[in-house]
C-alpha cells in the first residue's frame, strides 16, 4: 500500500497522477473526460496509470479527488429539487436576496433576473419566532408547519431545508419542524437545519448555504457511491478522500453529508499542488496563475500556506464555507480579442471561442482571434507539437488576427503582442487583487504558472509583477491532480465569539479555544487518523468594534498565555495598518474563533533529477525564429524530457512536454532546478 | 480666484503618441485603483449606510480635474476655479457644503474628501470619495430633515478646508467637526476609510507614473479621455436627433401638503452637441426637496446611459463633456438658489434617471425601459433604549430601501433590488441584534410590478416592530404619481405607510415625515412602489403569469390584468383565459408608448379614497421671489 492517486476530472481531460511515497517518483496520465458519468473516465486512467507503472490498483492506498461535480450542479441547476421552509413573512428571502444588483449606474438594464437555488413555489413559510437574544416570541405553529410540509411533499420537492430567523442563536425551531419533516417524508428524503449547517448571522448567507448543500447532496452522494463501486470493480480498496474548497481533504462519507466543502474542489487542487511544487523548490511565497481555456485562476501562497476565505463563490452565488482566496478572470487561451468599432480599443474577452469552435489553430472550425492565435502568430506555440500528431494552422490564425491589426491600423505582428500584452495585463489585474489588494508585495513572491497555457504566459506576468523567478513546474498540466495526491486531511470548525476585547478574559478564551480544538480532532479520529498525528491551529478574527471586516490573525494557546489579549491586539493593530494605512482609538471587538484539525503533514520528496552540466544542448530539437519586443528573434525550442538538473537557457527559448509549452522571454535566463521545475530569472547584466 | 497649484517641479508633461495596447493597459489599471478605493472603504467604515448598504462614491481625475475613473463625474474642475487658496503636496482638501461646489455633492450628509497627488513636486492627478454620514447634527437624527427650510437646518456644514496642509493633520478642526454630530464615532470612522481608499488610490497612481514613465501615464489619460470624446460624438450622432424632444415627470410632494412637482428635460441636437435643457421644471420649493444637480454629474449620467449599450467595457470619463450642454434654469427645483434646503433631494435625484430613461428611448421603444428608479426610501428611527436591561442607550438608524426595477427589454424586473450601484439591503438579524427592532416581514409586495409582458419589479413590504419608545422619519416618493409602464406594460403601484398603534388602531402616515413618536410593540408597514411593466401584458404566457401567482408575486385577482383567469388556485382557465383577453382587446385603444396611469387630476379626485392621504395641493410660487 505505497501508493497515493491524485485525480482531477475538468471539462475536457481527466489528469491522473501516481505517487509513489517511497521513492517519490510518479506517472502522470491524461484521459479524454466522460462528462455523461465521469466515473468511466477516471476508470480508464485508473487502468491506464496502473499499467503504465506497473502497479497493482489494490496497492493504492489513498485515492485523493478533487472534482467540479458540485459546482456544476449548482452553475447548471442541476441540483436537487429543494423544499425551503422559512420564518412567516420572510417567503422572499431568496427572491430579494440582497438586493444588490452587479456593475455600475445603468447595469440593471442588461442585468439578468437571477433564479432563486430553491424555486419560489417551493417556499414556503411557517409562524413562530426566535429574537436575536435566542428567546421564543411565539410558539412554532406545528399545524401550519405540517400543513407547509404535505404541501411540499405533494409538490415533489427531494430535499427539505428549514432557515429560520435568529436560528443561529437558537436552533429550536428549527429542529422541531425539521422533527416534523421527518414524520412527513421519512427517511429518504434528507433534511438540513441552516443552525447546524452554518451557525452565523445574516439570514440570507446562511439560508442559501444551508439550500447549497441540500441542493448538492444527492448529486454528490450518488456520484461517490457510484465512484466507489466503479473503484472497487477495479479492485482499488484504498481510501477514497475528496479534496475540500479549502485545500484540504476529506472523507468521502463526510463529503457526502457537507458538500458545500466541496464547491470549489477543481481550483483547489492546482494551488496545493503549487504548495508542493515550492516545498520542493525552496521557494515559501508563490502566487499561482492557472491559464485554462476560458479563465484564469490566481491565488496567493505566502509561507506555503494558500490564504484561505470565509466564502466559496459559486457563479453569481457566494456560499458562505471555506475556500483557498482563488479569483477568476475569463482570460484564457480561447479568448477572443476584438475591437469596437466605436472606441477602436483592443478587447480581449471575456467572450471565448471554448473548446468548440476554438483557437482559429485548431482547425476546429474557429474564426475569431484568440489569444491561442495570437501566440501562434509570434512562434510562442510551435506548429508542429504535441507529439506530431497535431498541427497548428499558423497561416488561418495570422489571417484572423490580421483582422485585428487591420482594425488598429497595426503590423500583424504588434497586433498579435498587443493581444498578449493585454491578456497579461488582465491576469496581471487578478494577481494585484489578491496581492497588492490585500496589502503584499508581490516582489517578495516566484510566480507559478501552470494549467494548459499557463507556462506561457508566466514569464511576462511575472516581469509585469516584479514577482521572481517565474516558475514552470514539473508536470505543469496535471498540476491539480498532483495537489490532490500531496495535500492533507482538514476539518475546521468556527464559533461566534462577539465581545470587546477589554470585556474579554484571556483564560476563557483559551478554553474555548481547547473546546474546539477536541471537537475537531475528534472528527478526523472518526475518519481513522492517527490522534497523535493531529495537528490544529486557531484563528481568531478582530476589527473595531463596529467594522463590517475582521482581520484574522493566526494563534496558539501558548503564545495567547505569554503575550495576552495585549499582544493579539497589537498584531491587529499593525496589521490593520499594512492593509488600511491606519489605526483608531476604537475598541477591539473578538468576532469569531476558529480550529482546524489537520492530518499529517506528509514529506513526500519529488525525486531528484540526474545533474546535467549546464549545457541543454542535448535536449535541442531545432532552431526557431519568433517575435519578441519589436523584432523577429532567434530563439531554440527544447524537449523538457531531455533537459537535466543544472541545465541553463537563455532567452528566448521554447520548452514543450506532452501537455504543455514554456516560453522563456528573450532578456530571461531558465535553469532546471533539482526536482526538473525551470525557474525563469531576468538575465543579469553582464 | 482660482485655486493656486503649488508645484516645486513646473515642466509640463509631454504629450507622447501611445500606441493602443499601452493605453488599453493603462485603462485595466486605472479601473483596478478604483476597485481598490471600494474595497478598502467598505471594509473600514463603521456607519450601516456605508458598510453594510455601499453609499458612497469614488473618482480618480487628472490634473485639470477632469474624471479619468468614477462614475458620478467630476466637481474638482469646478472647485478649483473657486477655491481661493494653495494646493500643495500634503494637502488633502475635505468638504460638504454643496453650494461651495456647484452641487458636486447634494446634501450636506455627503462628506468628500480630495486629495492631490503630487510625484516629484509635479501635480499628477486627484483622488477623491465621498459618502453619506450617517449623521452630522441639525434638527433631527440622520440630520435629513423634511421640514428643513434652509440648509442652516440640516447639520454642520464644510466649505472646502484642509483637513491635511503640507503634510500636518489639523486636529482642531476635525474637533471642531466632530463636535456637530450624534455618532462620532462613526464619522471619524467613515471619514478615516474615505481618507483610506484616497490615499490607497493615490499610492496606485504613482506607481503606474513610476512603471510606465509620467509622461506615458500622463499622456495615457488624456488619450482615454479624447477616445471617449471620439466615441461619444460618433455615438451622438447616431442616436440623437436634431428634432427637440421632450419628457416630464413629477416628485409627487414636498412633505408640506404641496405637490406634485414638475421636472422636464428637452433634447436635441446642434451639430455634434447635444442639448438638455431643463427648461418647464418648476421652480425651487419652500421645503427640502431641492436637488442642486450638477452640471457635469448629469452629463456623466447621460453618457453612462447612452455607452452601456455600445460598449459596456468602455471606462466612463469626463472627455465628452464638451459634447453636451446642460441648461438648468436657475431658481428651480434642480438649480435652487443659497440657502434653499436639500436634505429631501433624493427622490429627484433618483426620478431623473426615469426621465433620462424616458427621454432616450422614446425615439426606441425597443431599447427603452420603465420607470422605477424614482426615489430611494429613507427610514430614520433613534430614541433611547428603554427596554429592560439595556441602560437607555442611544441608538439611531439611517436605512435605505429598495422598490422594484423596472420592466425591460431583456426581461421581468427583479424583485426587491436595487437600482443604485453597489446597494445592498442590511440583512435584518443585523438590525435585530444591533437595534431595538424586530423585522416581523420582508417580502415583496404581492402584484405592486407593473403588468406587462415583462412584469415591473415587486416593490419591498417590510415591517418593523418597534422594541423601544422612539422616533420615526420616512422619506419616500411614488406614492401619488405611480413609476410608468411602456409599450403597453402597465404603471407600478404606489407606496405606501403604514403605522399599527399599541391600541389597536392603524394609521397610514405619509411617505415625508418626520419626529413621528413609536411606542415599543408599534409596527410600520414600509411598502415600497413597484416597477413598471413592459410590453403587453395579454402577450404573457399564461402559464407564468399562474406560476407567479403559486409563488405568492402575483394574486388571483392581480392575474386578471394579464387577462388570466385561474382555474382553482394553481392552473389557468384556457378558455376564459381566452375570452377575457379578447374582450380586454375589444375594450382597449391602441397600445400607448407610456402609460402614465389615469392623469394627475384624477389621481388627486381619488387621492383620499386610494392612497388614504389628503391629495397634495398644486404648489404657486411668486415670480419676485423666484424671477
Amino acid at each position: 500500500m505505497r501508493y497515493r492517486l491524485g485525480v482531477d476530472v475538468g471539462g475536457t481531460f481527466t489528469d491522473l497522477l501516481l505517487f509513489d511515497n517511497d521513492t517519490g517518483a510518479f506517472w502522470r496520465h491524461k484521459t479524454p473526460s466522460t462528462p455523461h458519468d465521469s466515473s468511466e473516465g477516471i476508470l480508464n486512467g485508473v487502468i491506464a496509470i496502473t499499467e503504465e507503472a506497473g502497479v497493482d490498483p489494490g496497492d493504492i492506498e489513498f485515492f485523493l479527488h478533487g472534482t467540479t461535480v458540485a459546482t456544476n450542479a449548482v452553475l447548471q441547476g442541476k441540483g436537487a429539487r429543494v423544499g425551503l421552509i422559512t420564518t412567516e413573512g420572510y417567503r422572499d428571502i431568496m427572491q430579494i436576496a440582497r438586493s444588490f444588483v452587479p456593475g455600475g449606474l445603468a447595469a440593471w438594464i442588461v442585468w439578468p433576473k437571477p433564479q432563486p437555488l430553491a424555486a419560489l413555489e417551493d417556499t414556503l413559510t411557517v409562524g413562530g419566532r426566535m429574537d436575536a437574544d435566542g428567546n421564543e416570541v411565539r410558539p412554532v405553529d406545528e399545524a401550519g408547519a405540517r400543513a407547509a410540509l404535505e404541501k411540499l411533499k405533494a409538490q415533489g420537492v427531494e430535499a427539505i431545508t428549514v432557515s429560520l430567523i435568529n436560528a443561529y442563536v437558537n436552533g429550536a425551531h428549527e429542529v422541531q419542524i425539521g422533527a416534523i419533516a421527518a414524520e412527513v417524508f421519512g427517511p429518504d428524503v434528507p433534511i438540513s437545519l441552516s443552525h447546524e449547517v452554518l451557525p452565523e448571522m445574516q439570514e440570507y448567507e446562511r439560508t442559501l448555504s444551508t439550500v447549497a448543500n441540500a441542493a448538492v447532496r444527492p448529486v454528490v452522494g450518488n456520484y461517490i457511491a457510484n465512484l466507489r463501486d466503479k473503484l472497487v470493480e477495479a479492485g482499488v480498496k484504498g481510501k477514497l478522500s475528496l479534496l475540500r474548497s479549502d485545500g484540504g481533504l476529506m472523507s468521502s462519507e463526510k463529503a457526502q453529508e457537507h458538500p458545500v466543502n466541496i464547491l470549489m474542489s477543481g481550483p483547489a487542487g492546482g494551488v496545493t499542488g503549487a504548495v508542493w511544487v515550492a516545498k520542493n523548490a525552496g521557494l515559501k511565497n508563490i502566487l499561482t496563475l492557472d491559464v485554462g481555456g476560458t479563465s484564469t485562476d490566481v491565488a496567493l501562497i505566502e509561507n506555503l500556506e494558500p490564504r484561505r476565505v470565509r466564502t466559496t463563490e459559486v457563479g453569481h452565488l457566494s456560499v458562505r464555507a471555506s475556500a483557498l482566496d482563488v479569483k477568476t478572470v475569463g482570460a484564457g487561451g480561447g479568448s477572443i480579442a476584438h475591437v469596437p468599432e466605436l472606441t477602436g480599443a483592443l478587447r480581449v474577452g471575456p467572450e471565448s471561442a471554448g473548446a468548440v469552435p476554438g483557437p482559429v489553430a485548431y482547425s476546429k472550425g474557429g474564426e475569431l482571434p484568440t489569444v491561442t492565435d495570437a501566440n501562434v502568430v509570434l512562434g510562442y506555440l510551435p506548429e508542429d507539437l504535441l507529439g506530431g500528431s497535431f498541427k497548428l494552422d499558423r497561416e488561418g490564425a495570422k489571417k484572423a488576427v490580421q483582422t485585428i491589426a487591420d482594425a488598429l491600423g497595426v503590423s500583424l505582428m504588434d497586433a498579435a503582442r498587443g493581444i498578449i500584452d493585454i491578456v497579461n495585463e488582465n491576469m496581471f489585474g487578478a494577481l494585484r487583487m489578491i496581492s497588492v489588494q490585500q496589502g503584499y508585495d508581490p516582489r517578495h513572491f516566484a510566480l507559478m504558472g501552470f494549467g494548459g497555457a499557463g507556462p506561457l504566459h508566466v514569464n511576462a506576468v511575472a516581469k509585469l509583477m516584479g514577482s521572481w523567478p517565474a516558475v514552470s513546474p514539473v508536470s505543469p498540466g496535471v498540476l491539480c491532480a498532483l495537489g490532490d495526491a500531496t495535500t492533507r486531511m482538514r476539518t475546521e470548525t468556527a464559533r461566534s465569539f462577539s465581545k470587546l476585547a477589554m470585556n474579554t478574559d484571556v483564560a476563557e478564551l483559551i478554553e474555548v479555544l481547547d473546546e474546539m480544538a477536541e471537537q475537531t480532532r475528534g472528527e478526523l479520529e472518526q475518519d481513522g487518523i492517527q490522534p497523535d498525528s493531529i495537528t490544529s491551529e486557531f484563528e481568531i478574527d478582530v476589527r473595531y468594534a463596529g467594522q463590517a471586516f475582521e482581520v484574522p490573525l493566526t494563534v496558539d494557546q501558548n503564545t495567547l498565555r505569554e503575550l495576552g489579549i495585549d499582544g493579539l491586539l497589537a498584531r491587529f493593530d499593525e496589521e490593520h495598518h499594512r492593509l488600511f494605512t491606519f489605526n483608531m482609538d476604537t475598541p477591539h471587538e473578538i468576532v469569531n474563533l476558529r480550529a482546524v484539525a489537520l492530518g499529517e503533514s506528509l514529506e513526500l520528496e519529488a525525486q531528484e533529477l540526474a545533474k546535467g552540466n549546464g549545457d541543454p544542448s542535448a535536449a535541442k530539437i531545432k532552431d526557431h525564429t519568433l517575435w519578441m519586443d519589436g523584432e523577429e528573434r532567434a530563439a531554440v525550442i527544447y524537449d523538457r524530457a531531455k533537459l537535466l538538473q543544472g541545465d541553463t537557457i537563455p532567452g528566448p527559448a521554447i520548452i514543450t512536454e506532452m501537455d504543455s509549452t514554456t516560453l522563456v522571454e528573450h532578456d530571461c535566463t531558465a535553469t532546471i532546478d533539482a526536482v526538473g521545475n525551470i525557474l525563469i530569472n531576468p538575465t543579469a547584466a553582464s | 480666484m482660482p485655486a493656486q497649484i503649488i508645484e516645486t517641479n513646473t515642466t509640463p508633461f509631454k504629450k507622447l503618441d501611445l500606441d493602443p495596447v499601452t493605453l488599453d493597459i493603462i485603462e485595466n489599471a486605472l479601473r483596478n485603483a478604483r476597485i481598490e478605493m471600494d474595497a478598502t472603504l467598505v471594509r473600514t467604515a463603521m456607519s450601516p449606510g456605508i458598510r453594510e448598504q455601499g453609499d458612497a462614491f469614488p473618482l480618480i481625475a487628472d490634473p485639470s480635474g477632469k474624471m479619468i475613473v468614477g462614475q458620478f463625474g467630476s466637481f474638482i474642475g469646478g472647485f478649483l476655479k473657486s477655491f481661493e487658496g494653495t494646493i500643495e503636496d500634503g494637502d488633502m482638501i475635505f468638504l460638504s457644503d454643496p453650494y461651495s461646489c456647484e452641487g458636486a455633492i447634494s446634501h450636506s450628509n455627503d462628506w468628500l474628501v480630495m486629495l492631490p497627488v503630487f510625484k516629484d513636486g509635479r501635480l499628477i492627478a486627484y483622488t477623491a470619495m465621498f459618502g453619506h454620514q450617517s449623521d452630522i447634527g441639525g434638527m433631527v437624527p440622520g440630520s435629513m430633515p423634511i421640514e428643513a427650510t434652509s440648509i442652516f437646518q440640516e447639520g454642520v456644514r464644510i466649505p472646502p478646508v484642509k483637513i491635511w496642509k503640507k503634510g500636518e493633520y489639523n486636529d482642531d478642526l476635525m474637533k471642531l467637526v466632530m463636535h456637530q454630530t450624534r455618532k462620532p464615532d462613526w464619522c471619524q470612522a467613515d471619514l478615516n476609510a474615505l481618507i483610506a481608499s484616497c490615499r490607497v488610490a493615490s499610492n496606485r497612481l504613482i506607481e503606474m507614473a513610476e512603471r510606465f514613465g509620467d509622461d506615458v501615464y500622463y499622456s495615457a489619460t488624456q488619450e482615454l479621455l479624447a477616445r471617449n470624446h471620439r466615441a461619444m460624438k460618433a455615438l451622438i450622432g447616431q442616436a440623437i436627433p436634431e428634432a427637440k424632444a421632450s419628457f416630464e415627470d413629477f416628485i409627487c410632494d414636498d412633505g408640506k401638503g404641496y405637490g406634485p412637482y414638475k421636472i422636464k428635460c428637452t433634447m436635441w441636437r446642434e451639430g455634434d452637441k447635444v442639448i438638455l435643457d431643463f427648461d418647464g421644471t418648476d421652480p425651487q420649493s419652500a421645503a427640502s426637496i431641492n436637488f442642486f444637480l450638477n452640471e457635469n454629474m448629469f452629463k456623466m449620467f447621460f453618457g453612462i446611459y447612452m455607452i452601456m449599450v455600445f460598449d459596456p467595457q468602455i471606462l466612463f470619463n469626463d472627455g465628452f463633456y464638451d459634447l453636451i450642454e446642460v441648461r438648468i434654469p436657475e431658481g428651480s427645483l434642480l438649480k435652487p438658489k443659497f440657502p434653499a434646503a436639500l436634505s429631501g433631494r433624493t427622490h429627484a435625484l433618483g426620478r431623473i434617471f426615469d426621465i433620462l430613461g424616458g427621454l432616450l428611448g422614446q425615439g426606441t421603444p425597443e431599447f427603452l425601459n420603465a420607470a422605477g428608479f424614482s426615489s430611494s426610501p429613507h427610514l430614520f428611527y433613534s430614541g433611547w433604549d428603554n427596554r429592560e436591561g439595556k441602560k437607555a442607550d442611544w441608538f439611531q438608524l439611517f436605512q435605505i430601501g429598495f422598490g422594484g426595477i423596472p420592466g425591460r427589454p431583456l426581461g421581468d424586473g427583479p424583485d426587491g433590488h436595487s437600482l443604485w450601484p453597489g446597494f445592498t439591503n442590511v440583512p435584518n438579524e443585523f438590525l435585530e441584534r444591533y437595534f431595538p427592532l424586530r423585522i416581523e416581514r420582508y417580502e415583496t409586495e404581492k402584484d405592486s410590478g407593473g403588468a406587462g409582458l415583462h412584469r415591473g419589479g415587486n416593490g419591498i413590504h417590510m415591517t418593523y416592530r418597534f422594541l423601544a419608545d422612539g422616533a420615526i422619519g420616512i422619506h419616500d416618493d411614488r406614492w401619488f404619481v405611480p413609476p410608468w409602464g411602456v409599450n403597453g406594460g402597465h404603471p407600478g403601484k404606489r407606496a405606501t405607510k403604514l403605522l399599527e398603534r399599541v391600541d389597536g388602531t392603524t394609521e397610514i402616515v405619509g411617505n415625508k415625515v418626520e419626529d413621528v413618536e413609536v411606542k415599543a410593540g408599534e409596527q410600520l408597514h414600509f411598502i415600497t412602489w413597484g416597477g413598471g411593466g413592459w410590453g403587453d401584458p395579454l402577450e404573457r404566457d399564461p402559464e407564468l403569469v399562474v406560476l407567479e401567482v403559486r409563488q405568492g408575486l402575483v394574486t388571483i385577482e392581480g392575474a386578471r390584468e394579464y387577462g388570466v383567469v385561474m382555474a382553482g388556485d394553481e392552473t389557468v382557465d384556457a378558455a376564459a383565459t381566452d375570452a377575457l383577453r379578447a374582450e380586454m382587446k375589444d375594450g382597449r385603444g391602441e397600445l400607448s408608448l407610456f402609460d402614465y396611469g389615469p392623469g394627475i387630476e384624477t389621481l388627486r379626485a381619488n387621492c383620499k379614497e386610494e392612497t388614504g392621504l389628503k391629495a397634495p395641493i398644486q404648489p404657486s410660487w411668486d415670480e419676485q421671489r423666484h424671477g
